[in-house]
């Protein structure tokens, strides 16, 4: 590679990063307006959030099951198997809940959203409001964000408590760990800090997330092709931030 | 009463027009698209924008609309400079007009109701009773009262372009738009779509500009027409005017020849020499 494109990257990565950060800003001053119209909100925590329900279910459970087969296995050669409540609480609510809930919520919700926007700047529905004197941003971007920023928090709740069902199930049903002591260690260690780390993190992946799928569809080009970049670009972003994230709140969470 | 006492704005010869593209130019990264083009746009009227594809017809309508600025030159809509206005004064401007889009824009995830409706919610607090009242009326102006319950997928292109045009008109505006409005239309929308148009004149008095390249189309509906080329306009007048012309773009323009100024072929290398190498 030569000095040149290699400069060429850097300054094209700063210019999107510019270019992200910029938006989100004039996105935020449309915020405002758009909670007046709770409405259009709620319709977007149901298709984001409510419409990922599913996945979000089914990926908690199976992710719960596999940490406490895994934990089992692992904590039974130090004969602490009665540990295994406070492991899966733990991983689950501090990192496995918001990383792969934002993770899954990039792929199932952030790639509709980008590809609903671009749709609606391919077909010129954007301009048309633009020229019916409607500010797009505050109508089809602010609640889409808005929408995405609330759901990510709650389907990471809905992806632990799930979680946490299926490491019961697998440690306490198929593996014979105590219930008294799978149920009474988790609540003994884990601490509400452990659940403001797994909170916090939920709302940074929300904003991210919702963000880059928002930012990118807006943005596309409007084409077929350029709307399938936007999609795509939108899973590799939001995957690569979500885990650069997740490594900086987590150093910031150990003191 | 005498207007002695106001101040003189405009000769009342201008006072007449309510666009005015003054020496315009515009291009897009390093293409030039105008070059110096001047357009009026008289009240009342409708003013035909005709032109082979590609010279920046459409873009016409978005520096009218203010969705582009030009790089040189005045755009002045009811005679205020787009230029000296903030968001705001472009917004409250395109309140007073309608835009006809192409393929229609319709508004894909509400029915056709809520999509003439839209404008009237987002921009006035009128009742809901009130709402329906007027969007019932313009859906009847444009015969489709009784599709307000199908969504946009479920119409064809010409139902979709008359429920776009009922959006376009549901605020009443002065100056309605219409970019490309024959493009694809079987003959009877075609003609409905004409009707429309003329009626929407003649009826409500709202002063329009079409954007087209059917030549024919368009002859029989408006009043005045410009013929862009090459970023300028290279004839102006009524469409009889346009057709007597001898210009030769003009001539060939408006008769659909094959060969004239505008070459058949795009510019290439010699056939013979290219045909017979032997690589590429």
């Amino acid at each position: 590679m030569t000095g040149a494109s290699r400069g060429g990257y850097l300054t094209e990565g700063v210019r999107r990063f510019g270019a992200v950060f910029i938006f989100l800003l004039h996105l935020l001053v449309q915020c405002v307006p758009s909670l007046a119209r709770p409405r259009l909100i709620v319709n977007q925590v149901y298709n984001a959030g409510a419409r990922s329900l599913i996945i979000i279910m089914l990926s908690g459970f199976f992710v719960g099951a596999v940490l406490a087969l895994q934990g089992y296995t692992l904590l039974q050669r130090f004969g602490s198997e009665d540990a295994l409540g406070t492991a899966a609480a733990l991983g689950l609510l501090r990192e496995l809940g918001p990383v792969v809930t934002a993770l899954l919520f990039a792929g199932r919700a952030g790639t509709s959203l980008t590809s609903e926007i671009g749709l609606m700047r391919a077909t010129d529905q954007l301009t048309a409001m633009e020229v019916m004197a409607v500010n797009p941003l505050r109508y089809v971007a602010a609640p889409r964000f808005l929408g995405g920023v609330i759901a990510v928090p709650l389907l990471t709740a809905v992806f632990g408590i799930i979680g946490i069902f299926g490491a019961q199930l697998i440690g306490v049903q198929q593996m014979g760990v105590d219930k008294g002591s799978f149920w009474s260690q988790m609540q003994a260690a884990v601490e509400l800090r452990d659940v403001w780390e797994g909170i916090l993190k939920s709302i940074v992946f929300g904003v991210t997330c919702s963000l880059i799928a928002v930012h990118e569809g807006y943005n596309s080009e409007p084409t077929a092709a350029g709307v399938g970049l936007a999609t795509t670009r939108t899973v590799v972003a939001s995957s690569v931030l979500i885990l650069f994230f997740d490594l900086v709140l987590t150093a910031a969470f150990l003191d | 009463m005498t207007n002695n006492d106001l101040p003189i704005i405009a000769s009342p010869a201008d006072d007449d027009v309510v666009v005015d593209v003054r020496d315009v130019s515009y291009g897009i990264e390093s293409r030039a698209i105008f070059s110096g083009l001047d357009v009026k746009v008289r009240r009342g009227r409708i003013t035909a924008i005709m032109g082979p594809s590609g010279t920046g017809k459409t873009t016409l309508l978005r520096l009218i609309t203010a969705q582009s600025a030009p790089s040189r030159g005045q755009v002045v809509v009811f005679g205020q400079d787009l230029a000296s206005l903030g968001t705001s004064g472009i917004y409250a401007l395109r309140r007073r007009m309608g835009m006809l889009f192409q393929n229609g824009a319709l508004l894909t995830d509400m029915d056709v109701f809520e999509n003439v409706a839209f404008p009237v919610r987002e921009n006035t607090d009128l009742p809901e009773p009130l709402i329906r009242r007027l969007v019932l009326t313009k859906l009847q102006a444009v015969g489709l009262r009784g599709a307000a319950e199908l969504m946009p997928s479920e119409l064809s292109g010409g139902m979709s372009r008359r429920v776009a045009l009922a959006r376009a008109i549901v605020m009443d505006p002065e100056i309605l738009l219409y970019d490309e409005p024959f493009v694809g239309l079987d003959p009877i929308s075609l003609g409905m779509i004409l009707r429309l148009i003329r009626q929407m004149n003649e009826a409500l008095g709202i002063t329009s500009i079409v954007v087209s390249h059917d030549v024919h189309e368009l002859s029989t509906i408006a009043h005045d027409s410009y013929l862009i080329s090459g970023g300028r306009v290279v004839a102006s007048g009524s469409p009889q005017e346009l057709a007597g012309s001898r210009d030769d773009v003009v001539h060939q323009f408006m008769t659909g020849a094959a060969e004239g100024p505008v070459p058949f072929h795009y510019p290439a290398p010699d056939y013979l020499p290219q045909l017979m190498a032997e690589k590429p």
